[in-house]
């Protein structure tokens, strides 16, 4: 799908860590969160981020699409949210007597959906349903979403009371599912001290362009993943389907989504091939929220290091 | 197992096929136990897929109790008794039904499928033939699908897929299994005999006694006595009488071996001709007659002679039976004859039979010599129109005079019976030999069937001995000549085996035969004497060492099939020696405590030994590159670089 006319469609890992380096300095003391966000984009997958409001979940979404350049557009999930309102409508145009297409605010490359659990399913489903097909159904026309399409899509998990949670099946459309979590005590020190985010944002300078991005995620696809590499994402994933602790195994589609990530991953490093330690990052950010524990005490995630720990490299 | 475990869910789709292969399972014993205990088996079998199906209630103890009361006794009332091996079975089948009532989770449903293997082995009890040897085999494979399919971890597989692994599991068990046969040490006794159920289900064929007048349809089986193999050519068809008990008493209606026969001298052989060597396989009789070709000089199988030089074994034949014997065709029997001998056999019940009596002294007075009086009796029987039928009319007090005179219609018992009062009447010693005439031969086997079992006479002649009579040649000779099929009138039942149509149906009986024959002299007849027989040859006669072969040659099978397994399973070789020279690394660190973790990967573990000893940085760092490229990059063309960083490194 790459515009071979394009400006510049080359991508170097100096670039990729370039523009990772510029958001860290925008989104203080969150490396790891931002370096899986930027992965999962590169994978070609979308990301829940699950945390507390105001640890920087929308600075997180809109700084990287800052940095690569990409159109960003936010919506905010309430129990009254239309699926008209995510994906767009067709109004009646007198002059023209016809009807016209005005676009949601789905057609960005960025997509913030925030709070995605206060909306009532029949919006959520609009929303998932277009990042899985990656193109929009209205009134019988198809419109394809523009390209990289990437949703960020945040939740809160301490409020329950008047929420629709996402759905098992609907969690597995999410390649990532990341914890911001709190900023360490020098993160927050900074943070206080620093400018406004605000204005530091706007001084962004993008630093990639469009096809840049899907020349990254291009190659991505291309990192080698070898047989013993491919045979380690497959003993973990037959672990989760033995492991007392789990009560449904990971799927065939959650294994392609660990190879996919973390080919994304080594290609950040800068390395041709995927090596085990790529799979071990992603890992829990994949998996986590894909397995469910049989006993309701322990965090996924700790089951998701329990499993790595299990797992002989091979 | 885990309490978990027990009270694991099983879907109803399992439960309906456990049904199903429990019916397959217990469908041959319905020819053996009462029909009230197949109907309630039935009816149970399906109330509980019923309930499988919609979810029924299982009743409660009650209920469960009441029926399992019931059935007890039922089998009580229809038997007599809990014990033998068809009441037995009839309890197990019942029991295994009521067991159905109380089958929840995945503890139940495992019980019923060790109770399904062990009701397999109670076929064996009924038929050890070859066809149920097949069925059985299928149960099995059905059984241990079942296995599979409520245990597998992720649930059950498709049906496909669980049989074949099933069938996989048996066949791989079948070397398992000829090894224990072989080289388990056999007990003497029967393997699947019960001996207490001795009278309910006797087949017909040689007694200890013989009422001819009684009998008034003699039952006509096929089942095989036993088997023959000469050494040499066949002996002619009326040269192959096989000799049983010999009766010397007679009440006027039955024939006996009678008190006297226990003090009669030993029978003395002279003017032997040249030996008949042969082999036979004894079918169970539950008797304890060994049959041998007339005439034996020594009882066979340790066995002893008992009067008139009819062999018997030391106890009653309940497993099947393989011995040697040597018949000699041309004998003279007992050259003299004692006057208590004499006596006994020409003693008659007083009052009986007037007018054959009186018959037999008129012709023995006109005849002027014995051999001339036989003629004239066997004349008798060749020209009146006496039948050869195995379903006479009953007979009246006198049962010859109402047998030579009025019925004339008989088996070989009356024209055996007959035939030895006129001659003891006339004064001649004479007796009544049973035993079998006849048989099929089949390439190298000799297969004689109940059907063929026969009764015939012997008459002491002077300087002759006892001389063999066969009435019955002399009312139907195709009897001895050609087997019962073509003795018997048109119209009249015959066992199907008897009689011969269709040549292409006979070739199929006598290869079928033939299969039967080789699965009988090489796997039921394997008792203990043929398992010593044959393993002796090896210089395994005793059952230490017995145990010493099973135990080596187990450990040997199970040794091959765990190599075969790990070969199986082994890694692809090129990855193999890429990972071995960096398990190498991992080697060579271990005694600094820098062993690589199970779960490290290979640039962790490089920062890792980098971090306690900077002095590797530069080797560590050429290894890690060269395994990179080698495993995980594709790029390496060979190993050597790895192998040479490998060799490097010196901690």
């Amino acid at each position: 799908m790459r515009d071979e006319t394009a400006p510049d469609t080359s991508i170097d890992t100096a670039t990729l860590r370039r523009a990772l380096d510029q958001a860290a300095e925008i989104v203080i003391g969150k490396p790891h969160a931002l370096r899986l966000a930027l992965t999962c984009l590169v994978a070609n997958g979308h990301l829940l981020v699950e945390d507390v409001p105001g640890v920087g979940k929308t600075t997180l979404a809109q700084t990287l699409a800052k940095v690569l350049g990409l159109s960003l557009s936010r919506v905010q999930f309430t129990s009254d949210l239309l699926p008209a309102d995510v994906l767009g409508v067709s109004i009646y145009e007198p002059d023209q007597h016809a009807f016209r297409f005005h676009p949601g605010p789905i057609f960005a490359q960025v997509v913030l959906a925030d709070e995605v659990n206060r909306a009532n399913p029949k919006s959520q489903s609009a929303l998932l349903e277009a990042m899985e097909e990656r193109q929009v159904t209205v009134d019988g026309k198809t419109h394809a979403l523009p390209e990289p399409f990437f949703v960020i899509a945040t939740q809160n998990p301490t409020e329950q009371i008047g929420t629709f949670p996402l759905p098992e099946s609907q969690l597995d459309r999410f390649l990532m599912r990341i914890d911001v979590g709190y900023p360490s005590e020098q993160a927050e020190l900074e943070l206080l001290a620093g400018a406004d985010r605000r204005q530091l944002l706007k001084q962004l300078q993008a630093s990639l362009q469009p096809e840049q991005v899907l020349a990254a995620q291009a190659a991505a696809r291309a990192v080698k993943t070898t047989p013993p590499l491919l045979q380690y994402v497959l003993d973990l994933v037959l672990t989760t389907r033995r492991h007392a602790k789990v009560k449904d195994g990971l799927s065939p589609r959650a294994g392609l989504a660990l190879k996919r990530a973390a080919q994304a991953w080594a290609l950040l490093d800068g390395r041709p091939g995927v090596l085990p330690e790529d799979v071990q990052a992603v890992f829990p950010a994949v998996v986590g929220h894909r397995l469910r524990s049989a006993s309701e005490d322990g965090g996924a995630s700790d089951l998701a290091q329990q499993i790595l720990q299990q797992v002989a490299v091979p | 197992m885990t309490e978990a475990a027990s009270r694991q869910v099983v879907s109803r789709h399992t439960t309906l096929r456990l049904l199903a292969v429990l019916t397959v399972v217990l469908a041959p014993h319905v020819s053996h136990v009462p029909l009230w205990a197949t109907a309630l088996v039935v009816a149970v079998g399906l109330w509980r897929a019923g309930a499988a199906a919609r979810g029924w209630q299982l009743p409660g103890l009650a209920v469960r109790g009441g029926l399992a009361a019931a059935a007890t006794g039922g089998v009580y009332l229809s038997f007599g008794t809990l014990n033998g091996q068809t009441p037995g079975v009839t309890l197990l089948a019942l029991m295994g039904a009521l067991k159905l009532t109380e089958m929840r989770g995945h503890r139940d449903h495992m019980v019923m499928i060790m109770l399904a293997y062990f009701l397999l082995v109670t076929h064996f009890l009924f038929n050890q033939e070859v066809p149920m040897i097949a069925f059985l085999l299928l149960c099995a494979v059905l059984i241990t699908a079942m296995l599979t399919e409520i245990n597998h971890p992720q649930g059950p597989l498709p049906a496909r897929q669980t049989l074949r692994s099933a069938g996989v599991m048996v066949a791989q068990a079948i070397p398992l299994m000829i090894v224990l046969f072989i080289l388990f040490p056999r007990i003497p006794g029967p393997l699947w005999g019960l001996p207490s159920d001795s009278g309910a289900n006797a087949v017909t064929g040689l007694s200890d006694s013989m009422s001819p007048g009684d009998i008034t349809n003699l039952s006509q089986s096929d089942a095989v006595a036993f088997r023959a193999r000469f050494d040499g050519p066949l002996p002619p068809p009326n040269q192959r009488y096989w000799r049983g008990p010999v009766l010397w008493d007679f009440d006027g209606r039955t024939w006996t071996r009678g008190e006297a026969a226990n003090y009669l001298p030993p029978a003395r052989l002279t003017d032997i001709g040249d030996p008949v060597d042969y082999e036979v396989i004894l079918e169970v009789s539950r008797k304890p007659w060994l049959l041998a070709l007339d005439v034996p000089t020594q009882a066979p199988a340790n066995g002893v002679f008992s009067a008139g030089l009819s062999a018997r074994a030391r106890r009653p034949i309940y497993e099947r039976k393989l011995y040697r014997s040597t018949a000699y065709t041309q004998y003279t029997l007992d050259a003299e004859l004692s006057q208590f001998t004499r006596n006994v056999a020409t003693r008659l019940p007083s009052n009986r039979n007037p007018d054959s009596i009186t018959l037999a002294r008129q012709w023995r007075d006109s005849a002027g010599s014995d051999t001339a009086f036989i003629d004239r009796v066997l004349q008798y029987f060749r020209a009146q129109p006496f039948v050869y039928t195995l379903q006479p009319p009953a007979l009246g007090r006198h049962t010859v005079d109402d047998f030579l005179f009025n019925t004339r219609r008989g088996f070989c018992g009356h024209y055996s019976s007959a035939f030895v009062t006129l001659m003891r009447a006339a004064g001649l010693p004479a007796r009544v030999v049973t035993g079998y005439q006849g048989g099929e031969s089949n390439g190298d086997y000799f297969t004689v069937r109940q059907s063929d079992a026969h009764a015939w006479a012997e008459v002491w002649l002077n300087g002759r001995g006892w001389v063999r009579v066969d009435p019955t040649a002399a009312v139907s000779p195709e009897r001895v000549e050609l087997g019962l099929g073509a003795a018997l009138p048109a119209g009249e039942p015959v066992p199907g085996l008897a009689r011969r149509t269709g040549a292409m149906l006979e070739n199929l009986q006598l290869r079928w035969e033939l299969v039967n024959a080789a699965w009988n002299r090489w796997v039921l007849a394997y008792g203990p004497e043929m398992q010593r027989e044959i393993l002796s040859r090896f210089g395994l006669g005793d059952w230490r060492s017995m145990i010493f072969a099973l135990v080596a040659a187990v450990t040997v099978l199970l040794g091959v099939v765990g190599v075969w397994a790990l070969w199986q399973t082994r890694p692809a070789r090129n990855n193999d020696q890429a990972l071995r020279l960096w398990n190498q690394v991992s080697n060579k660190l271990r005694k600094h405590g820098l062993e690589r973790a199970a779960d490290e990967g290979p640039r962790d573990y490089t920062d890792r030994v980098v971090a306690q000893r900077p002095d590797l940085t530069e080797p560590m760092q050429r290894i890690l590159r060269a395994y990179l490229q080698a495993r995980y990059f594709g790029t390496a063309q060979d190993l050597a670089p790895l192998r040479d960083a490998v060799a490097d490194l010196k901690t």
